[in-house]
């Protein structure tokens, strides 16, 4: 073969690149790259990036437990969780102080797989880049929190899932209660024992 | 007195002396904070000390520290190009120790993942060689046009494009969304007409064959001493595949080659990983037709512990499980004490290994060679220094 063929028929493979990118579609070897701040690829439903705490209705109704089973197998360890407490000091089923540190977090997803409590997922928000560490990169509760609709909107699958699921143990719940209740009616009352 | 000006004079009599350079540990073409210490004589590597650590991160102690579910993630960050091949191999010395079974499905998800993610490693790491020769950017965007569609699918699958974290013990963290398998095989598809227009453009040129042939030998001798794997061990013609070597999980059940080297050079080296390439699309296109379609994806014994990995004890012993990642065997050995965290941790990282021979290869070449046998080397610095 002469010298320089293999260079020439390499030229002929850029030059087609350099026409496919002007005349072909993003799938048939043009450009499919999107000029990022005016235009963006779809998100995947999957994606995670972050975790933020999930309430019903209300920002009062989260649904965190402060159970710390999170913050224990967050394999960086970057949440730090206090149990919040009433006027009389007896514990209260919610965190009073769900720092996340954004630093830190390596957007693994492992709080959302081990929280028992449905409470905390994964999001999708990525421009989260901040001027400063403490106030920007350290997340707290109120930061943190987001209603079921968003996550509903963000992961429809999932989220129909997880609330389908919470639905149906709920009335399970119910049913079992309302049986211990007509149980309770119905079934004669032992009696006292006589002394 | 023009005469005696340009009298020929014999140039050992020239009192020179050899220079150390310092390249890197920011230098581009050291593929990451890798430094070379390097003695030279003219333009010639008299002796080159390569310089690691400067990514150290403390992976093994971290490893101990933590439950086993949870260095799954960390494994991801060895080699960030191929964190399912990580996640995989991890997973198989815990699966070894703990004696756990992995479902069907699970198991050709896994070998699908782990095939796709040698493609996106060899597409980009002759890329990014090509960019070491001189080639600048067009042999490695358009390798990384394909990793491209191949990450968007890790992406749907796993949440994460390059830190997976896909994979658990006796199986996988879920299953595959509503129309992957479809979109995976038309990446399969098209794969075969990028790589052949890949290879039209590198194959025969000229300027790559004078660059690459002849040039950083590895005679297979010296490979096997230095425990080389991989790509590179192979294009210096050895037979040696962790997949055929110790059929792993499912690959006994594929039909497919290893291509070997005949002289290990540079050449060689890109030549086999280019045709790994093409074995690795066979196994996938074998496991895309064979996959149930519906089933179980992590083992009865593991679901328990999904939802609360520190419960997850495994029994006392030791295990080694090993991969073919794409640069080479990469294996974790694990010590169980019977608690949570492992009592022991290695990693056998293949980028770091393969480095070990970096000195023999480069010494007597030219120091525009040295950096173009570092590219073929195919490190990783997240590896190297675990
Ligand atoms: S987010 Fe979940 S696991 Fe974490 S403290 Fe709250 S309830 Fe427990
Ligand atoms: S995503 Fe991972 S690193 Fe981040 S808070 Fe959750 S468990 Fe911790």
């Amino acid at each position: 073969m002469i010298f320089g063929t293999g260079i020439i028929k390499g030229m002929l493979v850029t030059l087609k690149a350099f026409l496919a990118s002007y005349f072909k579609g993003p799938h048939e070897g043009g450009i499919f790259t999107v000029e990022y701040p005016e235009k963006r690829l779809a998100e995947k439903e999957r994606f995670r990036n972050f975790p933020f705490l999930l309430y019903d209705q209300t920002p009062e109704n989260l649904r965190c437990v402060a159970c710390d089973i999170c913050a224990k197998e967050c394999p960086p360890k970057c949440i730090y969780i206090v149990r919040d407490f009433d006027k009389e000091g007896r514990p209260l089923k919610r965190p009073a102080i769900f720092d996340i540190d954004f630093t830190v977090c390596m957007n693994c997803g492992i709080c959302e797989e081990a929280c028992p409590f449905d409470a905390i997922f994964m999001d999708h928000e990525f421009e989260i880049a901040g001027p400063d560490r403490q106030n920007k990169m350290l997340y707290h509760r109120d930061d943190l929190l987001k209603s079921n609709e968003y996550f509903n909107k963000i992961r429809p699958t999932d989220a129909g899932a997880i609330d389908a699921r919470r639905r149906e143990a709920e009335e399970k719940k119910k049913a079992a209660a309302a049986q211990a209740v007509k149980a309770k009616t119905t079934q004669p009352q032992p009696e006292p024992p006589k002394t | 007195m023009m005469e005696k000006m340009f009298e020929v004079q014999d140039p050992v009599n020239h009192d020179t002396q050899t220079l150390q350079v310092n390249i890197g540990p920011q230098h581009p073409s050291t593929h990451g904070v890798f430094r070379m210490n390097v003695v030279l004589d003219g333009e010639t590597v008299v002796s080159l000390k390569p310089v690691m650590g400067y990514l150290h991160r403390n992976h093994e102690q971290i490893a101990e520290n933590i439950s086993y579910t949870a260095s799954m993630p960390y494994t991801d960050r060895l080699d960030y190009f191929n964190s399912m091949s990580n996640n995989f191999a991890w997973a198989l010395a815990v699966e070894k120790l703990a004696n756990l079974d992995v479902p069907e499905r699970a198991q050709y998800i896994r070998v699908i993942m782990a095939e796709l993610t040698r493609l996106v490693n060899h597409v980009s790491v002759i890329g990014f060689l090509l960019n070491d020769l001189g080639a600048f950017f067009t042999p490695v965007l358009y390798a990384f046009r394909e990793r491209e569609k191949i990450l968007d699918i890790f992406e749907e699958v796993s949440g994460a494009r390059m830190m997976c974290n896909f994979l658990r013990f006796g199986g996988i963290k879920r299953d595959l969304p509503a129309g992957t398998l479809e979109r995976i095989k038309e990446v399969i598809q098209n794969f075969p007409k990028f790589l052949d227009e890949f290879e039209t453009l590198l194959t025969k040129n000229e300027i790559l064959c004078m660059r690459c042939q002849n040039v950083g030998v590895l005679p297979a001798e010296l490979a096997v001493n230095a425990s080389i794997t991989g790509p590179m061990l192979r294009a210096s013609g050895v037979n040696y595949d962790v997949r055929k070597a110790d059929k792993y999980s499912i690959y006994d059940r594929f039909d497919f080659k290893i291509p070997l080297g005949q002289t290990g050079d540079v050449y060689d080296r890109y030549y086999c990983r280019v045709l790994e390439m093409r074995e690795s699309l066979k196994i996938l296109q074998q496991a895309l037709r064979d996959i149930p379609v519906t089933g179980e994806i992590i083992s009865k014994k593991m679901a328990p512990f999904v939802k609360a990995p520190r419960n997850f004890k495994p029994p006392v012993g030791e295990a080694y499980g090993r991969v073919e990642a794409p640069k080479g065997e990469l294996g974790f050995y694990v010590v169980s004490d019977g608690t949570p965290q492992p009592w022991r941790y290695h990693v056998r990282a293949p980028s770091l290994i393969n480095l070990t021979i970096l000195e023999d290869l480069c010494i007597g070449h030219k120091v525009a060679d040295a950096i173009v046998i570092l590219g073929s080397i195919d490190i990783v610095l997240g590896e190297v220094d675990h």
